[in-house]
């Protein structure tokens, strides 16, 4: 990843027209040709530097909903869980912690009652206990890190 | 709250995996679409003044910038200055994501959640001691639960 790259990454973060020809305005902003851009994000969406490119979609405002669920995991029946865990596609994210609650996961659906639905459906797939914890109050959500 | 009509949920399908990267993705959607260019792009200048797009962007991976040190930090304090403390909390600049949330007492009794991420243990220290002093004087008990692992970063999809 060089200087150019990051440049790519932190504008990108920042938002994406909606324009006949985006990626051509934001290749101009970065002074550079756009097909270089092109060639530049999918060689970061390729190594995973970006895990994706795209609308950031608000489930709760398609009036769908979202939680945050924690598991204590055995650490044997970690990557068994994993998949389990992943397998439903209303699994946004997943993320393994440091913790006796060592698996932290976001369900995202489109109805609000698909929640529950889905955290008995993981509860009763991997015979684990769901703590659910659906945020109260959102004080902030900004997701821009420097490259 | 917005009403999603088909074309809404079609153009959703078609993007959350990513935005085509090609020279017009907008036109590229419409074809697929049979629809115009510029129905597309009004509908989504409309998705995204509506909040049900909070932007179209890139997402990095964390770790592969750097930031080894991903920490949510979880705090109990008491509920009646939860509120005031979170907007305290969520005004720091390294603070990615705030929230009040349920407590399961006994075992998990916090209350407030920040997220944090650092490229060092020392700048991710220093960021939890300026939440501590945020709260000083409130926090009844506190923990940092570091991601080791991403295991899944895909964001909402929706049945097509």
């Amino acid at each position: 990843m060089d200087e150019l790259d990051k440049r790519i990454i932190n504008q990108l973060q920042q938002g994406f027209p909606i324009c006949e020809q985006p990626y051509a305005q934001v290749a101009a902003s970065l002074g550079i040709p756009v097909a270089e851009l092109l060639q530049r994000l999918q060689s970061l969406l390729d190594s995973g530097v970006l895990s994706r490119f795209g609308p950031l979609f608000h489930a709760e405002q398609m009036g769908g909903a979202l939680t945050l669920a924690a598991l204590q995991v055995p650490e044997s029946r970690f990557e068994e869980v994993s998949e389990l865990v992943n397998a439903f596609p209303e699994v946004a994210h997943n993320y393994a912690r440091d913790h006796s609650l060592n698996m932290w996961f976001v369900v995202a659906t489109e109805r609000p009652e698909q929640v529950a639905a889905v955290l008995s459906a993981i509860e009763a797939k991997t015979g684990l206990k769901v703590l659910n914890m659906p945020k109260i109050r959102e004080y902030y959500v900004g997701l821009q890190l420097e490259a | 709250m917005m009403e999603l009509d088909v074309i809404d949920r079609q153009l959703i399908v078609l993007t959350q995996n990513g935005l085509p990267l090609t020279d017009q993705p907008y036109h590229q959607l419409a074809e697929q679409l049979a629809i115009s260019a510029d129905e597309v792009m009004q509908r989504f200048r409309s998705m995204q003044d509506q909040g049900v797009i909070r932007r179209i962007a890139a997402v990095p991976n964390h770790y592969k910038l750097g930031y080894g040190f991903n920490g949510m930090t979880v705090w109990d304090v008491e509920d009646a200055v939860v509120d005031q403390l979170g907007e305290l909390v969520a005004a720091l600049p390294f603070v990615s994501h705030c929230y009040q949330r349920p407590r399961h007492l006994p075992d998990w009794p916090y209350n407030l959640f920040a997220m944090i991420h650092a490229k060092t243990a020392a700048d991710a220290d220093t960021q939890i001691l300026r939440v501590g002093e945020v709260l000083e004087g409130h926090v009844r008990s506190h923990q940092v639960l570091y991601s080791s692992r991403i295991l899944k970063k895909t964001g909402l999809r929706i049945a097509s």
